[in-house]
C-alpha cells in the first residue's frame, strides 16, 4: 500500500476543502486532497454555480418576455430545456477544470478517492464510499486533518426521492422535461430558487412550507414582502402546511397536505424535496475518534477544532450557516491557525451575508430587526424602497426594500436586509462596512455613484435616522 | 515606518540612566504602551513603554548598559517585513539621536505614560482622536464611538485588529476594567531595594497615572503662590439650618460647599480676572463661570464642573453637586462633565483639616482650599468672643493672576460667604 506523509490533509475538495488547500500551500505546508467525487464539490457542480446559470437563463427569458416593456420586439420567445440545463452543466464543468487546475498550480496533491481517519494521524483513501473502505489503496499521515465532507440533501418521509417524480436539487437542477405543475416542499433558499425558475419557465408553481413564514431565516419585513412579489409572478405558497403523504402515478404526484386548516390534495406533474440537508458523517471513521456529531453536523469550536486533537471540520459537515463563503472562511481560518499566525479572529457569524437568487433576489447579512429588538437592543431602522431610487426605475426594477437595523446608542451597524434586483450584489458594501466596524456616520459620508442601485444603500442608512432625502 | 526608541528623561534633572534589562525581545510583537525595558535612574526603577506598535527590530543598547545618556537611541521598533535602519552611532555612552528619522515621540517612555488614559483631566482633549503628538491612533469607527462614549481614551490600548487597529472588542474589555478599576499594566521589579520588608504592589491605574502626571507638572511648572483668609461663617450656618428647615421631606438638604460653590461663581463675576487660564500666546478670560468641585472616589481625585454656577441657585448647586459626586464616585462621568472648568475648589472641611494650600488644576489660574468650620476664639468689637471661623486659601498661577487681583477675588468670596443673603438673590 502506498505511504505518502504530508503537513495537512483534507476530506473534500469542496468550497471548503479547496480553499484550505490552496491557503495551506500558501502558507508552505505539503497538502493533500482527497476528494470522492468532483472538485468543486457541490456548490460547483450540483449547487450553488449551476443554479445561479439556470436562473441567468430564467432572468433573460423573462427580459425577453417583457421586451416591449423596454420598446422592443421579440417573437416566438421561447427556450430549449436541454440547452438551459447544458449551458449550466457547462458552466460548473468549467469552474471545476479551473479548481483543478488552481490545485495543481499551487502543488496540492489530489487524491481521488475516499478517506477515513485511521487514527494516529492517519488517514486511509479507499476506492468505494460507505462504511466498508476495503481494500484501502494508499494511507497518508499528517499532523493535522480538516474534514471538509460537506452534506446532502435531508430525506424526509414520504418525500424520498425517486429520480423520476419526487425530485431532490440534483434532478431539479437537470430536468429532462419541463413539469406543467411542480410542488417544491421547503421555502428556503434552495427551494425557493427553484420555484422562482421553474415559475420563469412556466410551470404552475406551489410552495409548500413548515413554518408560518416564506425563507424563514430572512428577515420578517423581507420574508413577506418577497412572498408578496413571488405570488405576483403567480408563484403559490402554503405555509404552515406539511406532506402527510403521497400517491404516484405514471406520471403525477398527489400530495396529501395538512395545513392549519385541515387536510388538503394537490396533484402536480413533479415534486421537489428542498427540507434541508444533513451532514456527510459517515464512513469516515468518527467513531473510534473523540470527534462529536450532533444532528448530523460535526461539533466544532470556534477556531474549528473537534473534540479529537489535530483534527478539524469547515463549511457544510461543520454546521450553519450552510454557504460555501462560510466554508471558505473557516477553511481559511482553520489553516491560518495550524500555521500558528498571529493576531486571528474567529469568524463572527453575523458578519456572514446570505443570498437567494430568486426574481426577485434576497440578501442580507447581521441580525434581522426582531432579532436585534430580542437581544435587548434600542435600535434604529431605516427603510427605503426601490421605487425611490432613479436606476431602478431606468431599469424597470421599481419592486425592492432595503432595510438596515442600527443600534440606536453606538450607531453600530447590527443588520442590512435587502430585497429587489441584484441586491446579491449590493449586500458586499454593508458586509464591508461591518467588518469595519463602522457606525451610521462612516456609511453617511460615503459618497456612492449616482445614478445606481447601490445609492439606496446611502438611503437606507439616512432613513434609520429620518434624513433619507428620496424618501 | 521605523520608530526609534529613545532613553527618556524620566525626572525632570535626570541626564542618564541605566537600561537595566529589556523585557522584550528582538523579534517580539509589541504595542504602544507595553512595558518592553526597565530603566534604572538614580531614584528607582521605571518601566519603559514602548512608543508604538510594530515588532521590535533591534536592541542598541544592551542591557546592563550603564550611564546612557538621555535621548540616546537605545532601540528599534519596526513594521512586520520592515529593515532596521542602519545605524550610524555607537553604542552606550553617546546621546546622538539620529538626525535622519523625523522624532515621533521624544522621552518615548515618559510620553507614553503621559499618553496613558486621562480618564480625569478636567482639560484634556477630545479623547478619541489622538494626542499632543500626532501620532495616528488607529481604531475602527465603532472603537472610537465606543470609547467616546463612555469616557475610555483609546491612547494606550491594545488593539487586537488587522495591524493592531483598535476593535470593538478592545474597547468592550477596557471598559470593562475601568469599570472595575483594574490596573493596566504590571509595575516592574522596584525591587531595587532589597530586603527591606513585606509589601504590596498596587499596580498604576490609568487614573493613578493622570493624577501623578498633571499635578507633578502643576507643582514644577506653575508658579504658585498663596492667599489666606479666615471667614466667619455663623451667619451662614444659620441661613443654611433655616434654608434646609424650610425643605421639605424629601428634598435635597444643602451643605456648606453648595453655598461655597455659588460664593466662589459670584466672586469670579465680580472679580472676573481670576476666572482665566495661562495659554501659550494669551491668558484665556472665560466668559462662562464653570466651577470645577474636587470629589475624592476610589480610584482618586476627579473634578466634575458646575456650568454657570453664577446662574444657578444654591439649591440647584447642590443636586448636581450631589449627582455628579455619586456618578464619579461609581466612575460613570462622561467627559464633557469633567473637562474644562475655570476654577477648582477643594474642601477637606469634612475632615477637620484647619487650613491647607492645593496644587492648581493646570491650565486653571486659581483653586480655593477650604478648611474646617470650628469655633475659635475671635476679637469681635474689641471683646474675645467666640466665632465658627472657617479658612480658607486661594492658590494662585502668578502667570495669570497677581497677588493684588487674587486679594480681591478673596476679598468678595469672603464678604458673600460672611453676608450669605447676597448668594440668595
Amino acid at each position: 500500500m502506498k505511504k505518502q506523509s504530508f503537513d495537512l490533509v483534507i476530506l473534500g475538495g469542496g468550497p471548503g476543502g479547496y480553499v484550505a488547500a490552496i491557503r495551506a500551500a500558501q502558507l508552505g505546508l505539503r497538502t493533500a486532497v482527497i476528494e470522492r467525487e468532483h472538485l468543486g464539490g457541490i456548490c460547483l457542480n450540483w449547487g450553488c454555480i449551476p443554479t445561479k446559470a439556470l436562473l441567468r437563463s430564467a432572468e433573460v427569458y423573462e427580459q425577453m418576455r417583457h421586451a416591449s416593456a423596454y420598446g422592443l420586439k421579440v417573437d416566438g420567445a421561447g427556450f430549449d430545456l436541454a440547452a438551459i440545463v447544458q449551458r449550466s452543466r457547462n458552466v460548473a464543468g468549467q469552474l471545476a477544470g479551473g479548481v483543478k487546475h488552481l490545485l495543481k498550480k499551487n502543488k496540492v496533491e489530489v487524491i481521488q478517492g475516499h478517506g477515513r481517519l485511521a487514527g494516529g494521524g492517519r488517514v486511509l483513501v479507499g476506492a468505494g464510499g460507505g462504511a466498508q473502505a476495503s481494500q484501502p489503496s494508499m494511507e497518508l499521515s499528517a499532523p493535522h486533518v480538516i474534514i471538509a465532507t460537506g452534506a446532502r440533501s435531508r430525506v424526509v418521509s414520504p418525500l424520498e426521492p425517486d429520480g423520476k417524480l419526487v425530485w431532490s436539487y440534483k434532478e431539479a437542477m437537470a430536468p429532462t422535461a419541463m413539469p406543467r405543475s411542480l410542488a417544491v416542499v421547503g421555502s428556503g433558499a434552495i427551494g425557493i430558487e427553484f420555484a422562482s425558475f421553474y415559475r420563469s419557465l412556466g410551470a404552475e408553481v406551489t410552495v409548500i412550507e413548515m413554518l408560518d413564514r416564506v425563507l424563514p431565516l430572512e428577515d420578517e419585513e423581507i420574508s413577506a414582502f418577497a412572498r408578496k412579489a413571488l405570488e405576483k409572478r403567480g408563484l403559490k405558497f402554503l405555509t404552515e402546511a406539511t406532506v402527510g403523504g403521497l400517491k404516484k402515478s405514471a406520471d403525477r404526484v398527489r400530495l396529501e397536505i395538512a395545513g392549519a386548516a385541515g387536510t388538503t390534495t394537490m396533484e402536480v406533474d413533479r415534486v421537489i424535496s428542498a427540507v434541508g440537508i444533513v451532514g456527510n458523517v459517515e464512513g469516515l471513521g468518527l467513531e473510534d475518534t473523540r470527534v462529536k456529531v450532533e444532528r448530523t453536523h460535526i461539533v466544532t469550536d470556534e477556531w474549528c477544532r473537534t473534540a479529537e486533537p489535530g483534527v478539524f471540520a469547515i463549511g457544510d459537515v461543520a454546521g450553519a450557516p450552510w454557504l460555501a463563503h462560510k466554508a471558505s472562511h473557516e477553511g481559511i481560518l482553520c489553516v491560518e491557525k495550524i500555521a500558528g499566525l498571529p493576531g486571528l479572529h474567529p469568524l463572527d457569524a453575523r458578519r456572514i451575508p446570505g443570498c437567494t437568487y430568486c426574481a426577485p433576489q434576497v440578501a442580507s447579512v447581521g441580525l434581522t430587526e426582531a432579532r436585534a429588538r430580542a437581544a435587548g437592543r434600542e435600535v434604529k431602522v431605516g427603510r427605503f424602497p426601490f421605487m425611490g431610487n432613479g436606476k431602478a426605475i431606468a431599469l424597470g426594477e421599481p419592486e425592492g426594500l432595503v432595510k438596515t437595523v442600527f443600534d440606536a446608542k453606538t450607531g453600530e451597524l447590527l443588520g442590512a436586509h435587502m430585497v429587489g434586483a441584484e441586491v446579491t450584489e449590493l449586500i458586499q458594501g454593508y458586509a464591508v462596512g461591518m467588518t469595519l466596524e463602522t457606525t451610521e456616520a462612516e456609511l453617511m459620508h460615503t459618497v456612492f455613484p449616482h445614478p445606481t442601485l447601490s445609492e439606496m444603500l446611502h438611503e437606507a442608512t439616512l432613513a434609520a435616522y429620518g434624513r433619507a432625502i428620496h424618501a | 515606518m521605523a520608530t526609534e526608541i529613545k532613553l527618556p528623561a524620566l525626572a525632570p534633572s535626570m541626564t542618564e540612566g541605566n537600561v537595566a534589562r529589556w523585557t522584550k525581545a528582538e523579534g517580539d510583537a509589541v504595542s504602544t504602551g507595553d512595558i518592553i525595558a526597565e530603566i534604572e535612574t538614580d531614584k528607582a526603577l521605571v518601566d519603559l513603554e514602548s512608543p508604538a506598535t510594530g515588532v521590535l527590530g533591534k536592541i542598541v543598547v544592551p542591557a546592563g548598559t550603564n550611564a546612557v545618556k538621555v535621548e540616546t537611541v537605545i532601540g528599534w521598533i519596526v513594521q512586520a517585513g520592515e529593515a532596521v535602519p542602519a545605524l550610524d552611532a555607537p553604542v552606550a555612552a553617546t546621546s546622538n539621536p539620529t538626525a535622519a528619522l523625523p522624532p515621533l515621540a521624544p522621552a518615548a517612555g515618559r510620553q507614553a505614560a503621559i499618553r496613558a488614559a486621562d480618564a480625569s483631566s478636567p482639560n484634556a482633549a477630545a479623547p478619541a482622536t489622538g494626542h499632543a503628538s500626532g501620532a495616528r491612533i488607529f481604531a475602527s469607527p465603532l472603537a472610537r464611538r465606543l470609547s467616546e462614549q463612555a469616557g475610555v481614551p483609546l491612547d494606550g490600548l491594545r488593539g487586537t485588529g488587522p495591524h493592531g487597529r483598535i476593535v470593538r472588542i478592545d474597547v468592550e474589555a477596557a471598559i470593562q476594567a475601568a469599570a472595575t478599576a483594574a490596573p493596566v499594566s504590571a509595575i516592574g521589579a522596584a525591587t531595587s531595594a532589597a530586603a527591606c520588608g513585606g509589601y504590596t504592589d498596587v499596580p498604576h491605574s490609568n487614573t493613578r497615572r493622570v493624577i501623578a502626571r498633571r499635578l507633578t507638572e502643576a507643582k514644577q511648572q506653575v508658579p504658585h503662590f498663596y492667599l489666606t483668609v479666615d471667614c466667619r461663617i455663623d451667619r451662614l450656618l444659620a441661613v443654611r439650618a433655616e434654608a434646609n428647615a424650610a425643605q421639605g421631606e424629601g428634598d435635597v438638604k444643602l451643605s456648606v460647599n453648595d453655598f461655597i460653590v455659588r460664593a466662589v461663581a459670584l466672586a469670579l463675576k465680580q472679580v472676573p480676572a481670576a476666572n482665566a487660564s495661562w495659554g501659550d500666546a494669551a491668558v484665556r478670560m472665560w466668559h462662562d463661570v464653570d466651577v470645577s468641585v474636587a470629589v475624592a472616589t476610589p480610584s482618586g481625585l476627579i473634578t466634575p464642573v458646575i456650568r454657570g454656577a453664577d446662574r444657578k441657585t444654591v439649591g440647584a448647586i447642590s443636586a448636581e453637586v450631589k449627582a455628579l459626586a455619586s456618578r464619579a464616585r461609581e466612575g460613570r462621568l462622561k467627559p464633557q462633565e469633567y473637562q474644562g472648568g475655570g476654577f477648582t475648589i477643594s474642601n477637606l472641611g469634612m475632615y477637620g483639616i484647619r487650613e491647607f494650600a492645593a496644587i492648581i488644576n493646570p491650565p486653571q489660574a486659581c483653586i480655593l482650599a477650604v478648611g474646617a468650620g470650628e469655633q475659635r476664639p475671635a476679637a469681635i468689637d474689641g471683646a474675645l468672643a467666640v466665632a465658627t471661623m472657617m479658612t480658607c486659601t486661594l492658590s494662585v498661577d502668578h502667570r495669570v493672576v497677581d497677588g493684588a487681583v487674587g486679594a480681591e477675588f478673596l476679598a468678595a468670596f469672603r464678604k458673600l460667604v460672611e453676608q450669605p443673603i447676597a448668594l440668595l438673590i
